[in-house]
């Protein structure tokens, strides 16, 4: 068989979705980013909402998650995406909407915004990449970094009694009332990529349906930021930030 | 039959507001302007016109919501006072830097800090210099009147359309609170989504059958880029600069002395050139009603002719720097101000250009 017969279109058993872009992802070879990235427009795809969806990108390293997927996007300040989402959504009701936010954006400097969209219910998806650190400004402390976790701003590990405790803020947002699915999912394996697509799909459903807010939390790893091979860092989340955000749904109405 | 009401300069902002066809209010209380949420929540728009009334968790969120809302091309607003709009710094750069049109209403109190609820112009230099990051520029109206408060939501929605540029109502706390007569614009309706998606091609309002993605941002790595966007930018400020200049001549035709003031204080030095007259001293008074873009070459030329310059302001000397920049030494410029939540008296005013400008 001659290399053009085997790239025919019909012996493909696999292919990247029409909604992502041409545009070379810039993500660190190993980060989760892009297979999430991956999912969400297969699921737009799927759904076939692609006309009717605005998502709206975080200021971290998913900032140019506009040049990835072929939507409609809006780029937010720092941690405000669930305020532009609000507005987005109630002025254009009929439209899916999600934000896609990291930890830094959404547990820390987003923490009112994040927490006020959420109990009021509104009726959009966040797509929550939690890796533990700030990758995109060099390896700082995130609210989520574990206890003992070395980063940039805390060398020799983090130190609960001077910077506080991991925050497990998908668990503080599952209590709102405003929230209908709040899930926590990883994409480090193949049947683990399979249910944050399912959980991916639930949320846009619930945004086109109006059932409230859904919140879906990818564990992810950084393998630069947290200086480890791909390899590395799946087996270093699996065993230290599994234990920390357990996975599994936490509210599914 | 004209329709005439009487009311505060809140209350006018909010029924303007749902009469001109606003899409979206998002606003967080903060005295002296609660009276725009109350009333658009007491009238309930969402009902008539459709339009969304939001009270969120912050200043932070409003402006935030407003920039979401305006990117989708929708007609949105905010209001606040001097603290609140000190927390929208950010996200008004952020609206400049994506060029995206918007309504700002600034009811302002006397600061620095936490300082007073009572009325001061002590947020000129925060409004027309810039307030948040980088080279941008707030179109600024100054109403002086209740039905001001009324025409200038109207106006400032126009110009911010015009130029897709955040614009800012500058009003302060006795403009807000005080009633008066006013004759409400008259009604027109919300846009269509399909009306949006055609007026404004830019808007993320999903894809719809449109070729390519629109992406309402302010990054640009790339500095070469990044420094035409900033030149396109300072174009269209140069373009605002030559068209938009506003203001209003009280008896200055023939007059030997001039006082700028605006907004209220405007109010208070009318009286002050009335009082002035009566004595024999030729005073006139230019009203800024832009105060970016400021009518800089009208108070050149008048430089020209009059004895000197009177700037009356409820601060302590913000406005005169632009006069003095204007007047580039022609004539003398002086300033007279009260701050705290003082207010000149006219007689107050009358002394200060006795002893400062008459000699």
């Amino acid at each position: 068989m001659t290399l053009e017969e085997i790239i025919k279109p019909e012996n493909r058993i696999y292919g990247k979705t029409p909604l992502l872009t041409e545009t070379p992802m810039h993500y660190c070879p190993g980060c989760s980013h892009g297979v999430v990235h991956k999912l969400i427009a297969e699921v737009i795809e799927e759904m076939n909402i692609a006309e009717k969806t605005v998502g709206i990108a975080p200021v971290g390293c998913a900032v140019f998650a506009y040049n990835y997927i072929d939507i409609d996007w809006q780029e937010a300040a720092h941690g405000r995406a669930p305020a532009l989402a609000t507005a987005v959504k109630r002025l254009n009701p009929d439209n899916c909407v999600f934000t896609y936010q990291g930890d830094g954006d959404l547990a820390a400097i987003g923490t009112a915004e994040t927490i006020h969209a959420c109990n009021r219910g509104e009726n959009i998806a966040i797509f929550f990449i939690n890796n533990g650190i700030y990758g995109m400004t060099g390896g700082q402390m995130a609210p989520t970094t574990l206890e003992g976790m070395k980063t940039a701003t805390c060398p020799n590990g983090r130190d609960v009694s001077m910077e506080g405790y991991p925050l497990k803020i998908s668990d503080m947002l599952a209590i709102l009332d405003g929230t209908c699915y709040v899930t926590r999912q990883a994409v480090h394996t193949a049947a683990a990529t399979a249910r944050t697509k399912k959980a991916i799909r639930k949320a846009l459903e619930n945004s086109m349906n109006s059932k409230g807010t859904s919140v879906v939390e990818i564990v992810s790893t950084c393998n630069s930021g947290w200086k480890m091979t791909p390899h590395q860092a799946n087996k270093w989340m699996v065993e230290n930030m599994f234990p920390a955000y357990p996975l599994g749904d936490l509210k599914d109405r | 039959m004209e329709e005439i009401k009487l009311m505060k300069g809140n209350e006018a902002v909010a029924e303007a507001a749902i009469r001109c066809g606003c899409d979206g209010y998002f606003g967080y209380p903060i005295t002296p302007q609660s009276e725009i949420l109350e009333t658009l929540m007491a009238l309930e728009p969402w009902k008539t016109t459709g339009m969304v009334v939001l009270q969120a968790e912050s200043e932070t969120a409003s402006i935030n919501m407003v920039y979401g809302g305006a990117g989708c091309g929708k007609k949105v607003m905010t209001s606040s006072s001097s603290p609140g709009i000190s927390l929208m710094q950010e996200g008004l750069s952020y609206i400049a830097g994506a060029e995206l049109p918007c309504v700002v209403v600034n009811v302002t109190r006397g600061g620095p800090g936490l300082g007073t609820i009572q009325p001061s112009q002590a947020d000129y230099f925060q409004t027309v210099k810039g307030g948040g990051h980088g080279d941008y520029k707030l179109i600024t109206l100054a109403p002086a009147s209740v039905q001001e408060m009324a025409d200038h939501t109207v106006l400032a929605f126009d110009l911010a359309f015009k130029y897709r540029n955040p614009v800012m109502v500058l009003s302060d706390g006795i403009i807000g609170q005080m009633m008066e007569k006013v004759q409400l614009p008259p009604h027109q309706p919300r846009l269509t989504d399909e009306q949006v998606r055609e007026k404004y091609p830019w808007a993320t309002t999903g894809k719809h059958g449109r070729a390519k993605q629109n992406v309402i941002t302010s990054l640009e790595l790339r500095s070469e880029e990044m420094e035409k966007i900033n030149n396109r930018l300072q174009d269209k400020y140069r373009q605002v600069e030559q068209n938009e200049v506003r203001f209003e001549e009280y008896f200055c035709d023939d007059a030997e002395y001039l006082i700028t003031a605006f907004g209220s204080c405007a109010r208070i030095c009318q009286k002050t050139i009335e009082l002035l007259r009566a004595e024999g001293i030729n005073a006139g008074l230019l009203r800024p009603i832009t105060l970016y873009p400021f009518p800089t070459e009208t108070i050149a030329q008048f430089a020209k002719h009059v004895k000197g310059i009177l700037s009356v302001e409820l601060n302590a000397g913000q406005m005169v720097e632009d006069v003095r920049l204007a007047v580039n030494g022609v004539t003398p410029v002086e300033f007279y101000g009260r701050q705290g939540g003082m207010t000149p008296t006219p007689d107050e005013v009358v002394k200060a250009l006795k002893s400062k400008l008459v000699k």
